[in-house]
């Protein structure tokens, strides 16, 4: 049974990497964009049915630095500087809200 | 000069040099705005930089530290493709566990570079610290003994001692 | 061309693990463990993206901003680790049926 959901998911993977390198007609970098969006797909996965809420945090918070190395690709494709602004305020942010969110997630609040 | 001051200074001509490689300044107007936000960076936080003396010559530490680096870039690439193993496999070869391990250093800051340095190698994840007792608390992906003195040496043992000739 | 293809592939590694930490935080069985796959690799992967754009762009301002990037990374990632993983186990999220030794529980429930 777990073999074959192994294989199931192996087969998901392969035809999305091979439809993404062999099919779609674009220039590497879009395809690298297009892996990148997919694992995306997983994290957001996680965000809905994540079982418990310590599930979620974990996941916004690898959201965070997933967009940041998205961020640097763009900032290749176009080659403007200020994609890295972004990136660098997106990891800084996104480090703070896990903060809170564990925080609140302990049972203390922010005037603690 | 005060050990303050030191640390005042230093804290200046670092930020000041993070914002020239940043912006890349090609007028004077940006170097100007420069020297300003690294006076209001020195006002606000100039003092938490050098808080204590350190003993030890500065070219020997610069040279652990160094060596430091590498063992740990070596350490993150074997956790990785260690990771990477686990996550293949169908099956999920995983044993996982909570295991306490003694420490010996004293600073706050080599703890804390200690600790991140434990997160981020094969199978570990450190969940808390106990600063009184000097014990970390040690999520393991593939727990291999519960003895505390021989986990301290297989998953502290490697840092330890470059951090102490580093930070002490 | 030489920097430009050695950029490449530190892009294609980073992206490659990357992936895999998606996978581990969508397989593995429990906030720990996914914590733990997740952190690593992909800080990892990211770093490795960024790392790649700082080769390919050279010293010019875009290229500081990436290695502004990685230490960034580096420093942030295992924080928000450690918060998440405390706050986690405090506020009682179980751990997998799989797990053998739990001291952090003993000694906790030794001091209440």
């Amino acid at each position: 049974m777990r073999l074959l959901r192994w294989f199931i998911g192996l087969l998901i993977i392969a035809a999305f990497l091979y439809g993404n390198f062999f099919i779609y007609d674009g220039i590497i970098f879009y395809k690298l964009i297009n892996v990148i969006l997919f694992c995306a797909l997983f994290v957001l996965f996680r965000v809905l049915f994540g079982p418990s809420p310590a599930d979620r945090i974990v996941a916004v918070d690898i959201l965070g630095i997933l967009i940041v190395g998205l961020l640097a690709i763009l900032g290749l494709v176009f080659d403007q500087s200020f994609f890295m602004d972004i990136g660098l305020i997106w990891a800084l942010m996104s480090f703070i809200a896990s903060l809170a969110f564990a925080k609140i997630l302990e049972g203390r609040y922010l005037d603690d | 000069m005060t050990l303050q001051n030191r640390s005042r200074l230093f804290v200046f001509i670092f930020s000041f040099l993070v914002w020239l490689a940043l912006t890349s300044a090609r007028d004077v107007e940006e170097v100007i705005a420069g020297l300003i936000v690294a006076a209001l960076v020195t006002i606000v936080a100039g003092k938490f930089l050098i808080t204590s003396e350190k003993s030890g010559h500065i070219i020997r530490r610069i040279f652990s530290a160094i060596k430091y680096l590498i063992k740990f870039l070596w350490e993150m690439t074997k956790a990785n493709l260690h990771v990477a193993y686990i996550v293949i496999h169908p099956y999920l070869p995983i044993k996982p566990g909570i295991v306490k391990i003694k420490i010996k250093l004293t600073k706050d800051t080599a703890i804390t570079v200690l600790a991140n340095s434990i997160t981020l190698t094969p199978g570990t994840l450190t969940i808390d610290v106990n600063p009184e007792k000097k014990e970390l608390y040690i999520h393991w992906i593939d727990v291999l003994s519960t003895d505390v003195e021989k986990n301290t040496k297989t998953i502290g043992g490697k840092f330890e001692k470059l951090l102490t000739e580093v930070f002490e | 061309m030489t920097r430009e293809v050695i950029g490449m592939v530190f892009i294609l590694l980073g992206i490659m693990f990357d992936f895999f930490g998606v996978l581990g935080l969508v397989r593995l069985p429990d906030v720990y463990n996914r914590l733990q796959a997740a952190t690593k690799c992909v800080t990892f992967g990211s770093a490795g993206i960024l790392l790649g754009v700082f080769i390919i762009q050279g010293f010019n301002n875009f290229g500081f901003k990436a290695l502004l990037g990685i230490v960034f990374i580096f420093l942030t990632s295992p924080v928000a680790a450690h918060a998440i993983s405390r706050a986690a186990h405090r506020s009682g999220i179980p751990l997998t049926k799989e797990t053998i030794i739990d001291q952090y529980q003993e000694d906790n429930e030794l001091k209440d």
